[in-house]
């Protein structure tokens, strides 16, 4: 099988850059190399990981100033490619911010910063990132987030559903989605979006920290295993 | 501002507040920021033209917020 090389790109405030790299280079074998935000150029990559953390401090709004960073020119270039994109978090909201996924994420209900573990139930395996699970898998993975309450409008609601852009949703333990494991109060429960082409991927909880029995749990594992056959076949319809 | 529809936490718990503290006829509370930038511009028009573009580019997320620009001459 070739050999899938991964960027994570650290901006300035990145917290989740590390264990993303740690996650894909030791747990999954992936040739991983981390990209400084004035970086301009991704084409070296199969798949590009914005990770989770508080880049320029949160300042203004999540994801708001790093949305201007120098790689986001390449990435989006990268994204109209078709290659694969994941947003971890604060990665998730820099997406946003940056239009490359619709909606925005709102401060979580609670006004509290949300850390602890919870449930998704994957709603769509066409993305190179859930490729190697199925709808209806149940995964247990951390949050880390005070501004993780998914919002869209109404109306782009609806088309998100129809395209079957919503990739996952907050759920209990054994799948289904109810108001009180939606803990943040997502619109529509939802963890997880991708654009219309399916290749980029923003998820509020954290596949990356959860890659190991011994730190609490693996379920992240099944999911960025996802990416050994996305980006190749991502790199196939090219 | 938070746009109509938006869910707003922070309005939430300012009003639980002020009910807290008798302001029994607080209806509704909507929190959000304002930002005062000086510029170097021609008019008040420029200013307000200037401040427009800033929302639009960088300030006001559109799918969550909307803003209202106002100018006045400083110095």
């Amino acid at each position: 099988m070739p050999q899938v090389r991964a960027g994570v790109i650290s901006f300035p405030g990145s917290n989740g850059d590390h264990d993303a790299v740690s996650a894909l280079e030791q747990d999954l074998g992936i040739q991983v190399r981390r990209v400084d935000y004035r970086e301009t150029e991704l084409s070296e990559f199969d798949a590009v990981v914005l990770p989770g953390g508080f880049s320029y401090g949160d300042a203004l709004r999540c994801g708001a100033i790093a949305r201007f960073s120098p790689v986001m020119e390449p990435l989006r270039a990268f994204a109209d490619e078709g290659k694969p994109v994941l947003g971890i978090c604060n990665g998730f909201q820099i997406l946003c911010e940056a239009h490359l996924l619709p909606g925005a994420l709102l401060r979580n209900q609670t006004l509290k910063f949300h850390c602890f573990w919870t449930t998704i139930r994957i709603e769509q395996s066409n993305t190179p990132w859930t490729s190697s699970l199925e709808v209806g898998d149940v995964l247990r993975l951390p949050v880390a987030h005070g501004e993780g309450a998914y919002y869209i409008e109404e109306h782009r609601l609806t088309e998100l559903e129809r395209n079957g852009q919503i990739v996952a949703r907050y759920a209990t333990d054994a799948g289904d989605v109810t108001e009180s494991a939606n803990r943040n109060r997502s619109v529509a429960s939802i963890a997880a979006v991708c654009n219309d082409r399916c290749n980029v991927v923003g998820i509020m909880p954290h596949p990356e920290r959860a890659t190991n029995e011994l730190i609490g749990g693996s379920d992240g594992l099944r999911l960025l295993n996802g990416i050994l056959d996305g980006a190749l076949a991502a790199g196939r319809s090219r | 501002m938070p746009k109509q529809g938006v869910n707003d936490p922070h309005g939430d718990a300012v009003m639980a507040g002020l009910r807290s503290l008798s302001f029994d006829g607080t209806q509704r509370v909507r929190v959000g920021k304002l930002i005062r930038i000086e510029v170097q511009a021609d008019s008040e028009d420029d200013a307000l033209d200037q401040g427009t573009r800033m929302c639009e580019r960088l300030l006001a997320n559109p799918v969550i917020e909307e803003f209202v620009v106002s100018a006045a001459q400083i110095g």
